[in-house]
């Protein structure tokens, strides 16, 4: 894995359907996510539109090709995203919630 | 005298996007507004003053929607600059107001909190707090202000409640706060987090949850976000949009061309026969007008942007098109200036400041003249109508309907092309992420919805007449001077510079098939692509092309032109840079000649590629 410190319990947000929900557990870009961005500049940017730890994710809907980007609930407002990025924030597995 | 004692204030309002900030800003200054560029950078400026009870002038500033000081776009720098004090060209702001959607305060009250450290006294204004009451949601306003060390006030801009409060808070905070130390800094990650569990704890202190809170929009968008309906009524959105550009506006349309028609033909009645006469008549006058015929298209295209953007619905319309557009290696958002491009690339180029990022965004300027604009609808009319025999084909296809869908499909597939080229070669860095908020829905206000459109257009009047002018009249002097020579037995054009030119390109223009008349009438086409179709009149001398010479036109062109000549002059109109105007909106809206050169030579390289292959393919046809 590229990221060697990741709690093998956490599920990505990046593989959550539409209907499911959970906790951030950890906003942690590795490699692959971050695209043009730095690791750092893609989670300050997360953060900052409120994926933060301890928020509240639901998966709402999902683009009809490639089930790309996302719309997610998060806390109390919606955010669209791309499942790229998504794969950054790691939700707290079930046992542990 | 109070007005004179008392120093004008600078008030600059601050805040996440769609928060009502711009209505607010409406409401504070009414029609005392100035849209115009920050220097140096292509980011709107809007400025407005209001004059408070107590006399004095108060300037307010719209500064573009920000989640955080630390600046990740053009708009975002302009905000923190302005906010620091840092701006080129402008005084820092005496007051700041943080315009928050009352309903949605968790992203503003760390964006308070960075304010906070700027020093600046700020005013925290809790904009549709009608529908934060309607919701049951109970804010302790007084707790809150306590912790966030700012006055608040709460407003509906729509309803221009709570505005008279908010001056006199602010005007308050100028007389009586003096700022303090800056101590802002770029918050590292680790400083986000703290501050959103500090954001975090005072929502739980000092606001309790909506007792109802809006149902709509999850409903709204079960409908409008359906991977399959959701496609569905976009496409009926935009099918409306186009039936509006193309069937309302013809009215508005003919009544401009009528009007300068008219005024032309009435300063011919009051200027003596010449070259002030044809100077006004045909370079101003008929310059002018050929590019502001476009002007109610172009309205009602900002009309509907305006529109999806105030209810909300653009976001999601970026959102079902953002795997489609990024396949391109373009954003989601650039979807709407490319498909206000098929009206005018004038407005698409224009819409386009909707990307943040600076090589979307320019991506998306370079293809946006590729989409068929209405101006190539006359050319393409002209040269099927003339070329292309009225058929049925597999039953039921019309053939001259079939070749003008493949020439707007020809467009729309070679700029998605030539996106992906630039994203693949050039810049080749992977794409930009995709994340924003989609805002609640709300209905537009439709005083809002006018005022911006009104901007919008006037904006686009003012570039009619700075950049666009001066480029028609050096078309009109290309095409005027020298003069014929006595006895000339060819049409005047001919002995133009613009005849001269079309003669010297001509031998270049010979292996795609064009003679010496289209050369020609590629010069004036330069000032917009219809005025093709009157130049082409002008060499073969026919008067005027819109009524009788119309058809006279088409049957000399039937006559004189092989159809691979046809057909590889409608390739050059998909894809030739034959807009002045446009390249002198890219100019300005890229703040230089880089992109309008690059614009115009890789363009001219696609016409003349996409001409030479139709144009041999169809002589290989046995066409030529």
């Amino acid at each position: 894995m590229s990221c060697p410190d990741r709690n093998p319990a956490n599920r990505l947000l990046s593989d959550f359907h539409p209907g499911q929900r959970g906790v951030i557990a950890r906003v942690h870009p590795h490699e692959d996510a971050r695209g043009a961005l730095t690791a750092e500049e893609l989670e300050r940017r997360l953060l900052e539109l409120g994926f933060v730890e301890g928020a509240s994710v639901e998966v709402l809907h999902e683009g009809a090709f490639g089930r790309d980007p996302m719309a997610i609930r998060l806390d109390d407002m919606r955010v669209a995203l791309r499942r790229r990025e998504a794969s950054a924030i790691e939700i707290v597995s079930e046992a542990a919630a | 005298m109070t007005a004179a004692v008392l120093a004008p204030a600078r008030v600059a309002l601050v805040g996440n996007p769609n928060t009502g900030k711009t209505a607010l800003f409406n409401a504070l200054t009414g029609a005392r507004q100035k849209v115009a560029n920050y220097a140096g950078v292509t980011v709107e400026r809007k400025t407005g003053v209001l004059t408070s009870p107590s006399g004095r002038i108060i300037n307010v500033i719209d500064l573009p929607g920000t989640y955080s000081l630390r600046a990740r776009s053009p708009d975002e720098v302009v905000t923190r600059d302005a906010v620091l004090g840092q701006l080129e060209g402008e005084t820092p702001p005496d007051v700041i107001v943080c315009v928050a959607d009352a309903t949605n305060l968790r992203l503003v009250l760390r964006l308070a909190l960075e304010l906070k450290q700027v020093g600046r006294p700020f005013v925290l204004a809790l904009n549709m707090y009608d529908i934060a009451q309607r919701q049951g949601l109970r804010i302790d306003l007084e707790g809150l202000s306590r912790e966030i060390g700012a006055p608040i006030v709460t407003t509906v801009a729509t309803r221009k409640r709570g505005i008279a409060e908010l001056v006199a808070q602010a005007e308050g905070l100028a007389d009586t706060i003096a700022p303090t130390e800056n101590v802002w800094h770029e918050p590292s990650a680790a400083e986000l987090r703290h501050a959103h569990s500090e954001a975090q704890r005072i929502l739980k202190a000092y606001v309790r949850p909506p007792e109802r809170p809006d149902t709509w929009t999850g409903r709204i968008d079960a409908l409008l976000l359906h991977p399959v309906a959701g496609l569905l009524i976009l496409s009926a959105i935009l099918f409306v949009m186009f039936q509006a550009v193309f069937a309302w506006a013809a009215p508005a349309m003919d009544g401009i061309e009528a009007f300068f028609g008219w005024l032309g033909g009435l300063v011919a009645l009051v200027t003596p026969d010449g070259l002030l006469r044809s100077l006004i008549v045909d370079g101003l006058i008929g310059g002018v007008g050929s590019v502001l015929v476009f002007l109610p298209q172009i309205a009602i295209v900002f009309l509907f942007i305006l529109i999806l953007e105030d209810t909300g619905y653009m976001a999601r319309a970026a959102f079902l098109m953002d795997r489609l557009m990024g396949a391109a290696g373009l954003h989601g958002r650039a979807f709407i200036p490319l498909l206000s491009s098929h009206a005018c690339a004038i407005p698409g180029v224009m819409a386009a400041r909707v990307i943040d990022q600076k090589h979307d965004r320019l991506t998306t300027i370079l293809i946006a003249p590729l989409m068929t604009c209405s101006a190539r609808i006359p050319v393409y009319t002209l040269i099927i109508g003339a070329m292309i025999p009225e058929r049925t084909v597999a039953g039921f296809l019309n053939l001259q309907g079939l070749v003008m869908f493949g020439l707007y499909a020809s467009g729309i597939v070679s700029g998605l092309i030539v996106a992906f080229v630039i994203r693949k070669v050039f810049w080749r860095s992977a794409s930009e992420p995709f994340m924003m908020e989609l805002p609640t829905y709300k209905l537009p206000d439709a005083q809002n919805v006018l005022r911006n459109l009104w901007q919008k257009v006037w904006v686009f009047i003012e570039r009619a007449g700075r950049i666009i002018l001066p480029l028609m009249v050096l078309v009109w002097v290309l095409s005027t001077f020298p003069y014929p020579p006595e006895g000339a037995t060819q049409p005047a054009i001919d002995y133009s510079f613009a005849g001269m030119i079309g003669h010297a390109i001509q031998p270049l223009l010979a292996p795609i098939g064009f003679n010496w008349q289209m050369s020609i009438a590629l010069i004036p086409g330069m000032a917009a692509r219809e005025v093709a179709v009157a130049a082409l009149g002008t060499v073969y001398a026919v008067g005027d092309v819109e009524g009788a010479g119309g058809a006279a036109l088409s049957s000399i062109i039937a006559a004189q032109w092989s159809l691979a000549t046809g057909l590889s002059f409608l390739a050059w109109y998909v894809f030739a840079p034959q807009c002045v105007a446009t390249l002198g909106v890219v100019k300005r809206e890229t703040n230089g000649w880089l992109w309008p050169t690059v614009m115009f030579f890789y363009m001219f390289a696609l016409a003349y590629l996409a001409s030479l292959a139709t144009y041999w393919s169809a002589v290989a046809m046995g066409w030529g």
